[in-house]
């Protein structure tokens, strides 16, 4: 919104009687509860921020409960977000660039996740992938594998909750990036392969990261597939949400200063994006 | 095995049949020219091979690219073909150096020997000091210039173009296209470029092929086919009388004979180019008017349009003149009659050659 136009905005009122500005005439109607939602979104951090124990913070911080759940955090959102990366950049392609039936149900399916409570998420790996499931049955009976309650199921949660993140903002940046240049490449002998690495993903580099920082910061915040598929060991599975939850309980201030953490990682990524969107020219 | 370019190019897309035969030996250079929508573009990328013929062959020095009764189709990044794109494609991510290397590293050549023979043809196109520039940062004409050396890197048999001026402002048009003929002099394999621009296509090309809706309506050299149009269409188009000859000043020698007054002073070797609707003829020499370029000629040929007659004259220079039908009663146009020619120097344009 160019400033001018915030700043007339903010004057409501008088945009009534100055038909100059009325492309802007907003009902005055209309301001309350908009600034209602906006407190209501706003508020509840700044909660957050003017609560803190900011004095014995530095404490928390280096104390045991953050120090492990914000590593192990850390570890399995990036590991994710390679994953991620690894198996969603290919899905985007295919979704992008070819055409076959039932193409619109696969793209249906990948954004499953995005709407489904993680909790069923978590349910749904469980089935799959635990000691009973339909594929763990196997991986115990053949290789003695478990996964779940290991950072290994952590990381598969949050990989299952964050993939379509990618994997939509991946398609987008193909769907908008000029196909000419491939045409360009092909005429000077690149194969296909050579094309898309050397040709469309570069071109497509500013909607790869923002799409896996959105991924981070999805897998990053994910709790209920989590917990429901991992559950809650200390140092394996236990990540910063969940550390957070049980601390509310058990220690109020160290469940704020993790909030926190939180908070300025979650700051960080939408700062970082931003200035992805700003300079970006394909998504 | 025939040298060059065989083409019959045959696509059939919706509401849309493009029937197209082209053959050119190496070395020369073929201009599509025709309307928007015409084909020309299609054609190309059908040589190309980013558009698969749906009829017909293409063969290039004996080898078949494409042909669909025999089930044949060389895919774009196998055949020995490089495009000029119409507004370049360079790839943005790449410095103008690694942009021209591109064709050999997609050929295996590993990026110190790629670079070094890129920095070759950057020097050869003028343009060394801007190897590590990005695309974005060149220039149109500069642009133009590497986009040619990032296709003729690879040693195409056949260079297609697509519009390559198109993009570029009218002053360094001049400049790029003086370039581009002498680079394509240089080049020994075919051209076929496409163009809608009567002036591109009359110096660049050797031979004309004129497509609308599709199809070839006329083939010929430039000046064949401007002396004798076979459509309005070409007619309007190439309705330009060309002569290349030497400056010194405002004056031009014509290498055919005669002389042109210009209006801006030129040194060397140019190109000079005037409408046939800039030239009035007269039956006596005219006098005490403005216009400074006065010759006489012979009409040996005249040609009805919808709205005015082509005339066309023998002399130094020859020359076409398009009168209204009232003018050709009136002073009596009629092939074998001695005509007097004018032409004012402002009506001429001159390029460098």
């Amino acid at each position: 919104m160019p400033a001018s136009r915030r700043a007339s905005v903010a004057r409501g009122q008088r945009l009534m009687s100055r038909p100059r500005e009325h492309r802007s005439g907003i009902p005055p109607l209309v301001l309350v509860p908009a600034a209602l939602a906006l407190a209501f979104l706003v508020l509840p951090l700044l909660a957050l921020v003017l609560r803190a124990p900011w004095r014995t913070l530095p404490a928390e911080l280096f104390g045991p409960e953050v120090g492990p759940a914000l590593r192990l955090s850390l570890i399995s959102a990036s590991a994710a977000t390679v994953i991620c990366l690894v198996l969603g950049v290919p899905l985007a392609w295919v979704l992008a660039r070819a055409t076959f039936p039932g193409r619109r149900m696969v793209r249906a399916l990948v954004t499953v996740p995005l709407v489904l409570p993680p909790v069923v998420g978590g349910v749904a790996l469980l089935l799959l992938l635990g000691r009973r499931g339909l594929i763990g049955q196997y991986l115990d009976a053949w290789f003695g594998l478990t996964l779940p309650f290991s950072t290994a199921a952590v990381v598969i949660a949050e990989t299952f909750v964050a993939m379509p993140f990618l994997v939509i903002a991946v398609e987008g940046a193909l769907r908008g990036a000029d196909r000419r240049f491939e045409d360009a490449a092909a005429t000077l002998g690149a194969s296909r392969w050579m094309t898309f690495r050397r040709v469309t993903l570069p071109l497509i580099a500013p909607g790869v990261t923002a799409g896996a920082v959105l991924c981070f910061a999805r897998a990053l915040g994910e709790f209920g597939a989590t917990i429901t598929f991992a559950g809650s060991f200390p140092g394996v599975t236990r990540t910063m949400p969940i550390a957070v939850y049980l601390a509310l309980e058990t220690d109020p201030p160290a469940a704020i200063a993790l909030s926190l953490v939180l908070l300025v990682v979650s700051v960080a990524v939408l700062a970082s994006l931003r200035d992805r969107w700003i300079t970006g020219s394909t998504t | 095995m025939t040298k060059g370019l065989r083409a019959q190019l045959g696509v059939t897309r919706e509401g849309f049949t493009l029937e197209l035969e082209l053959d050119a030996v190496p070395g020369e250079v073929v201009a599509l020219l025709g309307p928007n929508g015409a084909g020309k573009t299609t054609a190309l990328r059908a040589l190309a091979g980013l558009v698969p013929l749906t009829a017909g062959t293409v063969e290039l020095d004996g080898r078949v690219l494409d042909d669909p009764e025999r089930r044949t189709y060389v895919p774009t990044e196998l055949r020995p073909v490089a495009m000029v794109f119409q507004d370049y494609l360079l790839f943005p991510h790449l410095s103008a150096l690694d942009n021209v290397a591109f064709g050999l590293r997609t050929r295996g050549t590993d990026r110190r020997h790629a670079r070094s023979q890129a920095r070759q043809w950057l020097d050869r196109v003028g343009l060394r000091d801007h190897a590590d520039k990005r695309p974005g940062r060149l220039s149109g004409g500069q642009a133009q210039r590497v986009a040619l050396a990032r296709a003729l890197i690879t040693a195409p048999r056949l260079l297609l173009l697509d519009e390559p001026l198109s993009a570029l402002d009218a002053s360094t048009r001049m400049t790029v296209r003086s370039d581009l003929r002498r680079h394509l002099a240089d080049y020994t394999g075919t051209t076929v470029m496409v163009t809608h621009d009567p002036l591109d296509a009359m110096i660049l090309a050797h031979r004309l092929v004129v497509v609308e809706a599709g199809r070839v309506v006329q083939v010929g050299t430039p000046s064949d086919v401007a002396r004798a149009p076979r459509t309005e269409y070409v007619a309007r188009l190439l309705g330009l009388n060309l002569h290349r000859g030497t400056a010194e000043g405002t004056r031009v020698a014509l290498a055919d004979g005669g002389i042109i007054h210009l209006v801006e002073p030129f040194a060397g070797d140019v190109f000079v180019a005037f409408p046939p609707s800039a030239v009035t003829l007269h039956r006596e020499r005219p006098t005490g008017s403005s216009s400074r370029n006065t010759w006489s000629g012979r009409i040996v040929g005249l040609e009805q349009h919808a709205t005015t007659v082509r005339v066309e004259i023998r002399g130094r220079p020859s020359a076409l003149a398009d009168v209204t039908a009232a003018a050709v009663a009136e002073l009596d146009l009629t092939p074998g009659r001695e005509v007097w020619a004018a032409v004012k120097a402002t009506e001429t344009h001159a390029y460098p050659a």
